[in-house]
């Protein structure tokens, strides 16, 4: 009886689906307006060649910032609660157990974790530097480069990541990723008259200087990304490491 | 439409389907991680290059490493439960 309703609901939403995508547009027929205005807009006003990168750094600037309050208030929520299941000290001590009791890692995965650390920390860098120029950006690179430290894990070398990662560092990061934003924001109330005003000059296009407060706000955003991102799953792996040496 | 489209397309949802029908989280974890890369090419094959690195950096180190790490912790509770 179930399985019979269950199978009438899919039909029943198939065939609206069907009947939705008859409704729709040719593939990719109309263009549809932004697709030149945007390009046209940021190269033109803002001398900005990732359109992208533009619109979400300057025309929506604002819904960025929020976005990027989300990102920070849901790692600070997402270690609180972890935090609070167990003492600050334990965890030192659990990690340096479970490093003792650790099964072999394969010494062909420890070597091409090793090696793909540089490449992808390197990557993350250029992703997040030339965010505004070709594609990529704080979001990316950010999260290219916390990809980059858990490589370090994978490669075995736990003792290594407690020196790439303080956990101190890392929420500097992630705190001080979201203050630049907001200062940026503000700066524009002073310098622009309205909050997010771009009031930097905004330099040649297709150079590393180009965009006003653009590459600012990128990098502002690939820092926090980095330490957000860092700190929620560092808090995840400490989580597992201490189960795994109480067991 | 071109072929390569169709590709990208049938790449998305036969990963897409392997993903709904593999039941073992890990596993799961792993091909959800494939889905994601299929949806990455199709966002790159559209023409949208920043969604496309988006989705490699969420779909492929973020997501599987969390369910990965939430699943080690959850399967230790349940040795301790045993014990």
């Amino acid at each position: 009886m179930r399985r019979a309703l269950g199978l009438l609901a899919l039909a029943a939403l198939g065939a609206l689906l069907v009947w939705a995508v008859t409704g729709l547009a040719d593939f990719g027929h109309p263009r549809g307006p932004y697709a030149t205005a945007g390009v046209d807009l940021m190269l033109k006003e803002r001398h900005v060649d990732n359109t992208v990168v533009g619109v979400t750094f300057d025309l929506r600037g604002i819904d960025t910032l929020g976005e990027e309050l989300i990102l920070f208030c849901a790692a600070l929520g997402a270690t609180l609660l972890l935090r609070s299941q167990r003492g600050e000290g334990r965890a030192e001590e659990a990690a340096e157990r479970s490093e003792a009791e650790r099964p072999r890692i394969p010494p062909s995965l420890r070597a091409a974790g090793a090696y793909l650390v540089g490449p992808t920390l390197m990557l993350a860098v250029y992703a997040i530097a030339h965010g505004y120029l070709t594609p990529g950006g704080g979001f990316q690179g950010g999260v290219i480069a916390a990809a980059a430290l858990l490589l370090v894990y994978a490669a075995g070398q736990l003792v290594a990541i407690e020196r790439v990662r303080p956990v101190a560092l890392v929420e500097l990061a992630e705190a001080v990723g979201a203050a630049a934003y907001v200062l940026v924001a503000i700066g524009g109330i002073v310098f622009a008259a309205v909050a997010m005003g771009n009031f930097l000059g905004f330099g040649t296009e297709g150079s590393l200087i180009s965009g006003g407060t653009i590459p600012v706000l990128n990098a502002a955003v690939g820092v926090e990304v980095t330490g957000a991102l860092t700190l929620i799953l560092t808090e995840f792996l400490d989580q597992a490491r201490l189960r795994h040496s109480r067991s | 439409m071109s072929a390569l489209h169709t590709v990208a397309l049938l790449a998305v949802a036969v990963t897409a389907t392997a993903t709904v029908l593999v039941r073992e989280p890990p596993r799961q974890l792993v091909v959800a991680g494939f889905f994601g890369l299929a949806l990455a090419v199709l966002f790159m094959v559209l023409g949208a290059p920043d969604v496309a690195l988006s989705q490699i950096g969420v779909s492929t180190v973020a997501v599987p490493v969390m369910g990965l790490l939430t699943l080690a912790r959850m399967a230790r509770r349940e040795d301790e439960e045993d014990e």
